[in-house]
């Protein structure tokens, strides 16, 4: 009990400081102006979906390989959180997209292929809810999930390649790109922040799940009884 | 070399199965004809028009096809039980899974081809000089789709609602393939032809991943 609310209120901490910094330490961008803040929370969400999913893709091949109910468990939480994060990230995207380009939406590489991935890790979760026996859940999820995640590389490119009428990454997206420090440092701050929310997420879903494994394991026994 | 053998004596059973009924293929084609008549009327198919939106639209329509011609992949094993005499008839898993997947990829290419002059000529676009170029992007497409079609129908069958699963599980995995396939079949159809090789190279490189994928993982997904 007291170790879950340390954690909550660190967690809390950290994410408070992380938009204390994004507001008032970063400095003003020069064309976007005060638009430009919501990066923080936005692209640190970006990352922390993909941590998300990659935790369920390693997850989800552990249990196809050794088949401990505590892999499924982990894959479905990580699949979840990454789903909220997914979520953050899909919504924030068009706030700021729409008094910086002047629309909602665009069908770019990073935008289609965040909303790609946002539907296929849906249909993930849709696909456990309609398999009632657990091991048979587990096990044609966790396929599924190593399938989908697969697949990211592919649209990603795809779309970079063909669909894309939009600027350079802004980091790692070749010359000329790239932050100034004070930026980055709260950029990267936001990553920690946002990383460390998802860890108390993840941890909560994860014992969530556990028990919700046991139970059905009791509710077996009894209705076998 | 008992895989090969394996597979070409199940391919042989798959492609037999549907030859005598014709079931599947019928279907797919009259249901793909439908869609390209309706088609037409959601945008003005002028030759320009045409152009620009019907490869789109065509690939669509096969990855819709594509998704519920998969369907009685497995579910046909699954209805008479069959897959477990499968299962037991063949030393790798792997030989059942090539064997669906090349069947799947024959039917999906002998309907696209059944239907591609029919396309050119309901939208004005000619395509004679570049048919054998046509043949091996919708050969590389159709190998994508049938090979991740395939291991998500051995998904879908053993799942509820699974006539609704396999499309929702499938269309967003195939997003790659529709538009790398979508590109180089704009650029084929041109008034000035040209062969986007990028994109014939990506359509390989999904086949690769996926084939891999299927090869390492298909064992698991025939699991009692």
């Amino acid at each position: 009990m007291w170790r879950r609310l340390i954690g909550g209120l660190a967690v809390l901490a950290l994410v408070g400081a992380a938009a204390y910094a994004s507001f008032y330490i970063a400095p003003e961008e020069r064309t976007m102006g005060l638009v430009q803040r919501i990066f923080y929370l936005h692209a640190a969400c970006g990352l922390t979906m993909f941590t998300g999913f990659f935790i369920c893709f390693c997850s989800n091949i552990a249990y196809v390989f050794w088949r401990n109910p505590k892999s499924d468990a982990l894959a479905v939480s990580a699949a979840e959180v990454g789903l909220v994060f997914s979520t953050v990230n899909l919504v924030t995207g068009p706030i700021w997209a729409h008094p910086a380009w002047g629309i909602w939406w665009t069908w770019d590489a990073r935008l289609t292929s965040a909303f790609v991935l946002w539907l296929l890790y849906i249909a993930y979760l849709l696909l456990r809810t309609l398999v009632e026996e657990p091991e048979r859940r587990a096990l044609l999820s966790a396929l599924f999930g190593i399938f989908a995640f697969l697949d990211v590389p592919l649209v990603y490119g795809s779309i970079r390649w063909w669909r894309t009428q939009h600027p350079q990454p802004v980091l790692m997206g070749g010359a000329g790109s790239g932050l100034e420090p004070t930026m980055l440092k709260v950029f990267f701050f936001s990553i920690l922040a946002m990383h460390a929310l998802m860890v108390l997420l993840l941890v909560d879903r994860y014992g969530l799940e556990k028990m919700r494994g046991e139970a059905e394991i009791v509710r077996r026994e009894l209705e076998a009884a | 070399m008992s895989v090969l053998s394996n597979t070409t004596a199940l391919l042989g059973k798959e492609l037999r199965t549907e030859f005598r009924s014709r079931e599947l293929l019928t279907t797919t084609i009259v249901f793909i004809l439908i869609v390209l008549v309706l088609f037409s009327f959601t945008f003005d198919p002028t030759a320009g028009e045409s152009r620009r939106f019907g490869p789109g639209l065509l690939w669509l329509a096969f990855l819709f096809a594509a998704s519920l011609m998969l369907q009685p992949c497995f579910l046909r094993e699954l209805n008479n039980d069959t897959l477990s005499a499968l299962r037991l008839s063949v030393s790798d898993p792997f030989a059942i899974f090539l064997a669906k997947l090349t069947a799947n990829t024959i039917f999906l290419l002998l309907t696209e081809l059944l239907l591609l002059p029919i396309f050119a000529i309901l939208y004005n676009i000619p395509i004679a000089a570049v048919f054998g170029q046509l043949v091996l992007v919708f050969f590389l497409g159709s190998l994508g789709v049938a090979t991740a079609g395939t291991a998500l129908s051995a998904i879908s069958a053993q799942a509820r609602m699974r006539e609704l699963m396999l499309p929702l599980l499938l269309l967003p995995l195939l997003t790659p393939v529709l538009v790398a396939s979508t590109e180089v079949t704009i650029g084929l159809l041109d008034r000035q032809p040209f062969v986007q090789w990028k994109g014939v190279g990506f359509l390989a490189v999904f086949d690769i991943v996926f084939l891999t994928a299927l090869w390492i993982f298909g064992e698991y997904l025939l699991e009692e």
